[in-house]
């Protein structure tokens, strides 16, 4: 057990714990975040995308240890309100059916459009290609990170 | 305008209460409300529903409507209260819909949820709200005293036009929930709905976008600790010995154990379904804890040996063999071809003289289709809250079939009905896994061993090579064409491990004079279960592509192909007991032959149709392909669905569209398969899911309008989509293909 001293949303927060945990469960068993999601735990399914210094991250694949104080940010952080203009766009489209998958594939469009704000149609398959949703929901995601590019 | 009955047999449908603090509930029960037929009864595993609910207005007029049925991402939670709101006569924007609570003397709360919902549900939601509306009127009546026909009502506002008096729901919902429950109601005109039939948001958007906690894996406790299960690596082993004591000596560990999930000599009922009964339980504190001391466990397993078991099906105890040994995909091949290729003792269904057709016919056209077990994949993973005590249960989790669960959990605990409770989280995806609950008594059990609140977590690893899988399929069609180039003979003979998907009575049965079904069961230790569009998910796309081959060998298009044998099952229907209804069927053909454009070419665009009717709904889809870098794309889908009246247009074209891309992937992409009982997928690595680059680029929806009740649309989407895929894959590569999935099996594309 190690103690950390974290950067979550903007806030400090220390754990102590197993420095191999992966950022995932110390977010959600230890920092009660429970919007970023668990769905593969080998980083093929992308429902545990957070950013790391504003980069999409899979936080399955990262300990806690290589995380360190750097700033994160989850699902919950994205926007006090759920206006991010990627949250507004998911809401416009009415993306979510089941709605698992849609916190990791809101943070990685976020994420997208921080480094390319106008993406072509292949650019967002090519960035969206590592998250899964099993509902199919594809195409109103494309629509709905296109709207957000304004 | 419609009158309807509010009681039903001896039952009163409707319950209503003074609100503490002013303002009216009405209690309303669907089983009371709507009776299921003797048929919709015995197919009811893969279509229950069953849903008690209530509708509170409060003195402000805003009302809540308390929706108890399990959200899957099919859009119930905002389109069946959309159905009362409607009757009800109340602004949308004065809607609350609340997920119900978990404790009431008032109401049970057991509830089902199924691709059956909508069509089971619109008498009794219009029924709920009309009667909610009736009873507010008659208290304004009393308020005013003017006779009660005088009272219109608008968005939320009783009015009198005489008198020129209005007043809110609120105002008079204490005095309503007096009033006497009327014995019927009128119902309101279809032409005079104004929220069912237009766009409405997802009820729970705002709190998905924002990442709250609404899953059942998000669900915390104090002191609750984490519990996963190991079992068995492949199907045909079960527990030999248990070596755990690395395990328990890891950190954060509270203790290792086995459990069997069910008491010695249980009857199962049909949701019961597990193959490996023996697990052995490791709990802790926190996920990652577990799972590294799962990891130590040092566990030996034996063979299982053949046994039979009793299970309590619909329409009553069926015995299950269960063969002993180590299953191979390459055996189940195999063995399911030979057993294709031999005559069924009775056929299903013969119709004219089939033998004879063949014989005489001037062509024969025989061509052979399979497809491999699936798992569900749930992007949520099985998980479930328990807390037993000795003389109580509580469970929160996503789980379809709560109040069959109830009952397994019941013998199981050994504690009454009343004194378990279910409640329900949103579930992160059901496609029929989480009918089967054999993880929701797995944690009561733990529960009950530890003392303690606990949540089980599978893992992604144990989810997806636990079983209760879509079985694997082998069928035969031949087709008998006469020197015109008539069809004049039609034959299917097919069936797959555990269930066989051959449907007698659905086209082109009734079309063809000279018809003969037949279907076989292979046994498998390999437990399957219902998949999204059970029965229908792979014999579709199979049927489809044949029709297309035979058309194309009578030198006909595969619409016209098709709307000529509709003409025949409509003039003169061959045999009885059909299964569709050849107007609606054709309707939809020709509704996406006429919104695709079908028969003008485009340049390098490549199609396919299929049309297929199951789960109570008819949709017919064209698929255009185009070839990019050698590889075929679907660059789109056209689609034409016929649902009866579509209630949230926002969701139903979102299922639709989620229902084509579900299929595409599973056509293209999925499999599961095994070497010596062990099942060779166990992760998104190897297990491939479409993915967004995959994905068609669009999809045009165009519901039929029709006055006729709805129909759900979880399931009929993605059956079609397979044939209509392999058509224009056709027309793209000239090559056709027969095995699914397309990208895996013998025919490599792309
Ligand atoms: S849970 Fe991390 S990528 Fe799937
Ligand atoms: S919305 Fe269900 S998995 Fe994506």
């Amino acid at each position: 057990m190690a103690i950390f001293n974290l950067n979550i949303n903007g806030k400090k927060q220390q754990v102590d714990v197993d420095p191999l945990t992966p950022m995932l469960w110390v977010l959600r068993d230890h920092a009660n975040l429970v919007g970023t999601k668990y769905g593969c735990g080998n980083g093929t399914c992308g429902a545990c995308t957070i950013h790391l210094d504003g980069m999409a991250m899979r936080s399955c694949q990262m300990t806690v240890a290589q995380v360190g104080n750097k700033p994160v940010t989850t699902i919950e952080g994205l926007s006090e309100n759920g206006d991010h203009p990627v949250q507004k766009a998911w809401l416009e489209h009415d993306v979510a059916q089941c709605g698992y998958c849609q916190a990791g594939q809101i943070m990685n469009a976020a994420a997208l459009l921080n480094s390319s704000p106008n993406p072509s149609d292949e650019e967002i398959a090519g960035a969206m290609n590592g998250n899964i949703c099993r509902c199919g929901t594809y195409i109103r995601i494309r629509a709905a990170i296109k709207t957000a590019a304004g | 305008m419609t009158i309807i009955k509010t009681k039903y047999g001896r039952r009163s449908f409707i319950k209503s209460t003074v609100l503490a603090g002013g303002g009216m509930v009405l209690g309303f029960s669907w089983m009371a409300g709507c009776k299921p037929t003797p048929e919709q009864v015995l197919n009811m595993p893969k279509e229950w529903f069953n849903i008690n609910g209530f509708l509170k207005i409060g003195e402000n007029g805003v009302a809540t409507i308390m929706s108890q049925n399990p959200e899957i991402g099919q859009n119930v939670k905002t389109s069946m209260p959309m159905i009362i709101a409607e009757e009800l006569d109340i602004d949308w924007k004065n809607v609350i819909v609340e997920q119900a609570p978990l404790d009431t003397t008032l109401f049970k709360w057991q509830i089902a949820g199924g691709s059956q919902s909508i069509r089971q549900g619109w008498p009794v939601l219009r029924m709920a709200g009309a009667t909610a509306r009736r009873m507010l009127m008659e208290a304004a009546a009393q308020e005013w005293q003017v006779p009660v026909e005088e009272v219109t009502t608008e968005a939320g506002v009783l009015h009198h036009k005489a008198s020129g008096k209005s007043i809110g729901y609120g105002a008079v919902a204490s005095a309503a929930a007096k009033v006497p429950v009327p014995a019927e109601v009128k119902l309101k005109d279809l032409k005079d709905f104004k929220i069912i039939g237009t766009p409405r948001k997802n009820v729970d958007g705002l709190k998905l976008v924002k990442g709250e906690p609404l899953f059942g894996l998000d669900y915390r406790r104090d002191g609750m600790l984490i519990a996963m299960v190991a079992h068995p690596p492949a199907f045909g082993l079960k527990l030999k010995s248990v070596d755990d004591a690395a395990a328990k000596a890891m950190p954060g560990i509270k203790d290792v154990f086995t459990i069997n999930t069910y008491n010695n000599g249980y009857e199962k009922q049909w949701c019961d379904t597990s193959a490996f009964p023996e697990l052995v339980v490791v709990v802790g504190n926190t996920t990652w804890e577990v799972m590294n001391a799962k990891k130590v466990l040092k566990l030996e397993w034996e063979p299982s040996t053949a046994h039979t078991e009793t299970v309590q099906g619909w329409g009553g105890p069926q015995k299950v063999t269960v063969p002993g040994g180590l299953e191979n995909t390459n055996d189940h091949m195999t063995k399911m071809a030979s057993l294709t290729a031999k005559a069924a003792k009775t056929p299903l269904r013969k119709d004219g003289d089939p033998e004879a057709a063949f014989k005489n016919a001037a062509q024969v056209i025989e061509r052979t289709y399979t497809a491999p077990f699936l798992a569900h994949n749930t992007m949520e993973p099985m998980n479930f809250f328990a807390h037993v005590t000795a003389d109580k249960a509580e469970l929160v989790g996503p789980i379809q079939t709560p109040e069959f669960i109830e009952k397994t959990l019941s013998a199981r605990l050994g504690l009454p009905l009343e004194k378990i409770d279910i409640q329900m989280t949103r579930q992160g995806g059901g496609f029929g896994r989480r009918l089967y609950g054999h993880y929701v008594v797995e944690a009561a059990v733990i529960s009950q061993k530890m003392n303690a609140p606990i949540k089980l977590v599978y893992t992604r690893e144990d989810d997806m090579t636990q079983g209760v899988y879509r079985p694997a399929y082998h069928v035969t069609y031949r087709a008998a064409l006469d020197a015109n180039k008539n069809l004049v003979g039609f034959h299917i003979r097919g069936g797959g491990t555990s269930e066989s998907p051959v449907h007698a009575n659905r086209f082109p049965a009734g079309a063809v004079d000279n018809y003969l079904a037949e279907e076989w069961t292979l046994e498998t230790n390999i437990s399957t279960g219902a998949w999204r569009a059970p029965g229908s998910n792979f014999i579709a796309g199979a049927e489809q592509s044949f029709l297309d081959e035979v058309a194309e060998a009578a030198g006909k298009d595969p619409i016209e192909f098709r709307l000529a044998l509709f003409d025949k099952a409509i003039a003169s229907p061959v045999g009885k007991d059909n299964d569709y209804d050849a107007p609606r069927y054709a309707g939809v053909l020709k509704e996406v032959k006429e919104k695709s454009g079908w028969g003008q070419t485009q340049e390098g665009v490549h199609r396919g149709v299929s049309a297929y009717f199951c789960h109570d709904s008819y949709v017919a889809q064209v698929v255009d392909v185009v070839v990019e870098g050698g590889k075929p794309v679907v660059q789109k889908v056209h689609c034409a669905v016929d649902c009866g009246i579509v209630v949230n247009p926002e969701g139903a074209h979102n299922l639709v569209e989620g229902g084509i891309v579900d299929g595409i992937g599973h056509a293209l992409y999925s499999a599961m398969t095994f070497k010596d009982g062990t099942p060779e997928q166990s992760n998104f690595d190897k297990y491939r899911l479409i993915r967004h680059s995959e994905a068609p680029k669009s999809i045009a929806v165009h519901f039929v309008k029709n006055e006729i009740d709805p129909t759900g649309l979880g399931e009929p989407l993605n059956p079609p989509i397979i044939g209509a895929l392999a058509n224009a894959l056709y027309k793209a590569t000239g090559k056709r293909v027969y095995d699914q999935p397309f990208f895996m099996g013998k025919q490599m594309l792309g």
